[in-house]
């Protein structure tokens, strides 16, 4: 078995609490030792040793949410193209969206899922099947036997469910199996066509408001469901300081209630919309800084629980539209990790908080190993340099998409090493 | 139109909206359209100032009102137009306006006029063709050249456009009309007030330098000048206000509400109008009533902004696409 050291190294393994200098140890797929321990325990004989020079060293990350296109949209993202861009983002593990076509309602999507992952992936790719068929809002998916099949979790992706009775339906019926529900709320009525966050600059350029209530309303009845059913609910992208105290609340009541936040709703606000930039026209729409400001403040509270890219990759066909006709979504999975970095260097979270909400509880939340750099572990880790800047460029960009709300962001910290089952998958 | 002093060199290439205007660009198309109503009046009315140049209207909404405006204004400074009326139901939404634009900048036009449902279609227009581009209306987004033929229209009137209450009144939310006149009016420092139903109110009202007044009789009184605002058939039946006459009960101009204005105050309207739901036809063609007028001016202004936008003082070069 081949046996690789990471020395010289900052650890920083939220699982354990640990951040210190170390080392860590890699036997094959998994990992032997980390920390100062290692460290201490000196190098196998026969052993590869790699000196990191005091870079840092952290899980690799757990990307909660995101849509490829394949299959159906394959000129958008292949399963392949998302690897890659995960792995030169550090992430070792993503969750993927069942929002495909055909949808990932069926145990034979699932399937296909698992095996192209297999085939041509670089990272570990796990789908979440749909709560409903078709993502229709109605008919309940086969949660036993999707769940058998390697689904991780329930979602209807970017779709909400109206119906309150469905809702209730899942949370209990997923509950018999142990599985989350991620929802992602919105009230298309109340939204009423919203295309951006509701208020004055909305106003001023003509678009049609998205209000903060069309989130939270439906956000409040799942909360109530929750509280009633027993069942985990996963509350899968909030961005409004409104939807974060209602979180707070049904946590407080004890309810099986997790909250994710989108690193764009934590980076950006609704003046970055600009003059019409589609590229920046998201669900839920981007909103005012006062509710970032709540975001990250729900962050470092532990009211929000996970932070996703929610990478969403759109085409020009697309994107290249009328602001109210262009489709929502940016990509994301290169770019995760320096904008999150940005709340770590201007001191709004701690580094290991961060790499908690990135890897950490997103692994615990959806049962996936990963996320910690405990002996046993597989050795799914990612080498920074936390300080090194650089620019996000187009050109730079591994994803098949290129819609991305950081072209030419200054971000600080990117990856040197991602490692993947112990398996160097992406290089600086 | 060119006098002995030309008039300053206009620092756009392109009128999207009152927006990127500073006062004193607003002056100068002002006076520059001023001169246009001239040439209207004249009979012998057409000018070779665009001589040799091509305007192209691309009308993804039915108007005929601008867009006869518009190919008038061409045509009487001598411009070859070209009228494109995309019919609506033959483009889905959007989709092809890249597209049409890619493949009418490469017939090398000088100046696109756009009129579409999409809130910053001008705007993207702009970003992908060579030529000067002028927003004829943009969604509920912005109508420029609409608050350009109000001012002229008020200022013609009242001789200025400073210190007067300007009460704008009906469907602000849906109104590019009322967004482009907030911002020009304040520009030019007038005082705007608005009335509206609240359902027809855009969030954040209250901080576009308005003053919002819940009824006809508060805006209105002691105002220079009314502007109705066109209420769209569909908004009238229970969406956002609950019939047609309960909407004129409370918002429509008749002689009672207007009393409160004052005596010489101007009524006006951009068109078209709907009798007897914003506006009673009493009003609409009595003495106060500047209706004609808009039109009018509207030939002015659009021939002012044309000569504007395609000054031969111009780089050529600026002109063309890469």
């Amino acid at each position: 078995m081949s046996v690789t050291v990471f020395q010289n190294a900052r650890i920083v393994d939220p699982s354990r609490g640990l951040d210190e200098v170390g080392a860590i140890l890699v036997e094959g797929k998994k990992i032997a030792a980390a920390g100062a321990a290692a460290h201490n325990q000196g190098t196998p004989e026969g052993a590869k040793v790699i000196d990191c020079g005091g870079k840092t060293i952290v899980p690799g990350l757990v990307d909660g949410r995101v849509f490829i296109g394949e299959p159906g949209a394959e000129h958008r993202e292949t399963i392949a193209s998302a690897s890659r861009a995960a792995a030169a983002g550090g992430v070792t593990s993503l969750v993927m969206m069942p929002d495909t076509d055909p949808v990932i309602d069926d145990i034979a999507l699932v399937e296909f899922v698992l095996r192209t992952a297999r085939d041509t992936a670089l990272v570990n790719v796990f789908p979440a099947a749909a709560i409903t068929k078709g993502l229709e809002g109605r008919e309940m998916t086969e949660f036993g036997l999707l769940r058998e099949a390697g689904a991780v979790a329930f979602t209807d992706g970017r779709h909400s469910i109206a119906n309150a009775l469905v809702m209730r339906r899942a949370l209990t019926y997923a509950r018999d199996f142990g599985a989350v529900v991620a929802h992602e709320t919105l009230d298309r009525d109340l939204g009423a066509g919203g295309v951006m966050n509701e208020g004055l600059f909305a106003s001023w350029l003509g678009l049609p408001g998205m209000p903060r209530e069309a989130e939270t309303i439906p956000l409040e009845r799942d909360l109530a469901l929750a509280r009633l059913t027993g069942g985990a609910y996963h509350a899968a992208k909030i961005s409004t300081g409104l939807a974060a105290a209602a979180v707070a609340r049904a946590k407080a009541d004890g309810a099986d209630v997790t909250a994710g936040v989108s690193i764009n709703h934590l980076s950006l606000n609704e003046n970055d919309v600009g003059e019409y930039r589609t590229f920046f026209k998201l669900s839920p729409p981007l909103r005012a800084e006062d509710d970032r400001l709540a975001m990250i403040e729900a962050l470092r509270d532990g009211t929000i629980d996970i932070v996703v890219s929610s990478h969403d990759p759109q085409d020009v066909d697309t994107k290249r539209l009328p602001f109210a006709d262009a489709a929502d979504g940016a990509i994301g999975l290169e770019t995760l990790l320096g904008a999150a970095l940005r709340l770590h260097h201007n001191g709004d979270v701690p580094l290991i908080r961060l790499i908690e909400v990135l890897s950490t509880a997103p692994a615990r939340l959806f049962g996936l190993p990963g996320g910690t750099l405990k002996p046993g572990a597989p050795a799914d880790l990612a080498v920074l340099d936390l300080d090194e800047p650089w620019i996000v460029r187009e050109a730079d960009i591994r994803s098949r998409s290129k819609n991305t709300c950081f072209e030419g962001a200054r971000l600080q910290g990117r990856v040197l090493r991602t490692l993947v089952a112990g398996r160097t998958v992406f290089e600086a | 139109m060119i006098d002995a002093a030309p008039p300053p060199l206009f620092p756009h290439r392109h009128l999207l909206g009152i927006r990127d205007l500073s006062p004193a660009d607003i002056k100068s198309l002002l006076d520059r359209a001023d001169a246009a109503v001239a040439i209207s009046r004249r009979h012998e009315k057409k000018t070779s100032a665009l001589r040799g140049r091509t305007q192209i209207n691309l009308f993804y909404e039915a108007s005929t009102r601008t867009q006869s405006s518009f190919e008038l204004a061409g045509k009487r400074l001598g411009a070859d137009v070209m009228n494109m009326s995309v019919a609506s139901s033959s483009v889905k939404k959007g989709e092809t306006l890249i597209d049409t634009a890619m493949t009418l900048n490469a017939m090398r036009p000088d100046i696109l006029i756009i009129r579409h449902a999409s809130a910053g279609a001008a705007a993207l227009l702009a970003q992908k063709v060579g030529c000067s581009v002028v927003n004829a209306g943009d969604g509920t987004h912005e109508h420029p050249t609409q608050a350009l033929l109000d001012a002229l229209t008020i200022r013609r009137a009242k001789g200025r456009l400073a210190g007067l209450t300007v009460a704008i009144c009906g469907d602000i939310l849906h109104s590019r009309v009322a967004r482009s006149n907030i911002l020009l009016l304040n520009a030019m420092g007038a005082f705007v007030r608005v009335a509206a139903p609240s359902t027809l109110l855009p969030a954040g009202i209250r901080q576009m330098s308005v003053e919002v007044f819940p009824t006809m009789a508060d805006a209105l009184r002691g105002a220079d000048v009314v502007m109705m605002l066109r209420l769209q058939r569909e908004r009238m039946a229970g969406a956002f206000v609950p019939s047609v006459r309960e909407y004129f009960r409370y918002f429509g101009l008749d002689a009672e509400k207007l009393k409160v204005a004052r005596e010489d105050a101007l009524v006006m309207h951009p068109g078209p109008m709907n009798r007897g739901v914003e506006i009673a036809s009493e009003i609409a063609d009595g003495p106060q009533s500047a209706i004609q007028e808009q039109v009018e001016m509207g030939v002015a202004v659009r021939m002012a902004v044309m000569e504007a936008l395609l000054d031969p003082r111009r780089n050529p070069a600026d002109g063309v696409a890469a």
